[in-house]
């Protein structure tokens, strides 16, 4: 799909519109009982900015971003990962419901004890050596990935008292255009943290599960690995906009 | 209307597609096409240099190509403290303005070793891209755009990246024609434009303050 056409007019040109979330739906930048947003959100309105060329292209990448054994977090450094086996799986499609297909997806996680591989992490969790929490897939022809991990430890952190953020998988994606970049996190079903988490609560109540995956059993693997099915969806664009005129004609 | 009436009510007034005898009943939507709901944003948190660090992130066009320049700024906070755990993104177009993707009009950038992205994390708060300097870019209504860079911005305390816009202090005449810039006030357009330097460009990035940055709704 490229939906971009020249009409040879002197430079007119027809480019597609990526639609944007109603702002009830989209996760805000600042929240304040996160407190680092506080002095880092930026306070004012941001501006419009129609869609333009540079807006609807974005960075081609792919296979050559991704190296051997980069699908499976499992096995690193000669040796296997401590913790939870689990195969993290799903489709990147946009708001149209179109595959993404050749989707960069780049995730970093905490290991089964909560503890990043990071220089700033240093609560007393061990490291694992075998672990270093890094992983890149491509999505296929449908838009579909999959990769292997263990599932991650909660970690304490500095927002209030005894604070702990809900196991989670931080993921990054490249859509096909700068509109659609995003990066975000993903948690897992019935996790007794989600109430006291501000980064969790700061996403819109009735959007809130749509950051957190389902356990599948078809895709768990007798003997080896539970499955984690989470879907992503990134805004789509908006070729043909949805005839708003009262006339029932919507084919 | 109240959205206890029965769906069963014939006398619709219209307010409510989906009741019988309107018009819309029956074309099998509700009340248009469905779209799934996005995925919503988070934060990178402090953690993001495992995941998101390449070694050749910098190199929005290979290094030794003939022009390169390096872009850089300072991210800095409400405090004017600097921002020395985030990351910005740049995507722009070659020096011809055109850009390295199927989805250019006019046929994807010809130069060699250009991609057009850059990533960079902000240790001590300052971030840096190798690039070339981008060419002026129809605004697909029969004018041009002003040589720019598209910047993303992501960091702990912020739950969604933020988006700006670099320009090019030696480009006055084009940034006076810009359609972007010329929507916003002489205070605001300052905190986009970018000036020379022995190697590139600068331009500092202010989450906040005075001299906030003007961030972009895409
Ligand atoms: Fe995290």
């Amino acid at each position: 799909m490229t939906g971009t056409t020249s009409s040879g007019d002197g430079g007119r040109l027809a480019l597609p519109r990526y639609v944007r979330e109603d702002a009830g739906a989209r996760t805000p930048v600042a929240f304040p009982d996160y407190r680092s947003t506080g002095l880092r959100a930026p306070l004012r309105t941001p501006v419009d900015l129609p869609h333009r060329l540079t807006e609807i292209t974005g960075p081609v990448l792919g296979e050559d971003r991704v190296a051997p054994g980069d699908a499976d977090l499992t096995l690193r450094a000669g040796g296997e990962a401590q913790g939870q086996r689990i195969n993290v799986f799903g489709r990147v499609l946009d708001s149209d419901g179109r595959p993404v297909p050749g989707a960069l997806v780049e995730v970093w996680q905490a290991n089964a004890a909560g503890r990043y591989r990071h220089v700033v992490d240093n609560w007393p969790a061990p490291l694992d050596p075998h672990f270093d929490g890094l992983g890149r897939v491509v999505t296929d022809e449908l838009g579909r990935y999959e990769f292997t991990t263990i599932k991650p430890g909660a970690y304490p952190w500095g927002n209030h008292h005894n604070a702990w953020r809900p196991a989670h998988i931080h993921f990054s994606l490249f859509g096909r255009a700068f509109t659609q970049r995003v990066v975000t996190q993903m948690y897992f079903p019935d996790d007794p943290l989600f109430g006291q988490d501000p980064i969790f609560n700061a996403i819109p109540p009735a959007a809130r599960h749509r950051a957190v995956a389902t356990f599948d059993l078809d895709r768990t693997q007798p003997d080896w690995a539970l499955g984690f099915r989470w879907d992503i969806v990134l805004r789509g664009a908006d070729q043909t906009p949805f005839e708003t005129d009262d006339d029932g004609d919507v084919a | 209307m109240s959205e206890h009436v029965s769906p069963l009510v014939r006398d619709a007034d219209g307010t409510n597609d989906r009741r019988p005898g309107t018009p819309r009943r029956g074309s099998g939507f509700l009340d248009g096409p469905h779209r799934l709901p996005t995925t919503p944003s988070a934060t990178v948190g402090p953690y993001l240099a495992i995941g998101l660090t390449w070694p050749d992130g910098a190199d929005a066009v290979a290094p030794g190509t003939t022009g390169e320049i390096w872009l850089r700024g300072t991210v800095r906070d409400g405090n004017g403290d600097v921002v020395p755990d985030g990351m910005v993104e740049s995507w722009q177009a070659d020096p011809a303005g055109r850009f390295a993707h199927p989805d250019d009009p006019r046929g994807s950038s010809s130069t060699a070793g250009f991609r057009g992205f850059g990533r960079s994390a902000t240790p001590g708060g300052e971030y840096a891209i190798r690039t070339l300097k981008p060419g002026a870019v129809p605004d697909g209504e029969g004018g041009w755009q002003a040589p720019h860079v598209d910047l993303s911005v992501f960091a702990r305390g912020l739950l969604d990246r933020v988006v700006t816009r670099v320009y090019f202090a030696d480009e006055a005449e084009a940034n006076a024609a810009d359609p972007v810039l010329s929507g916003l006030t002489e205070q605001q357009r300052a905190t986009l434009v970018a000036r020379p330097t022995d190697d590139g460009y600068r331009l500092d990035i202010h989450l906040q303050g005075a001299d906030e940055t003007v961030f972009f709704a895409v």
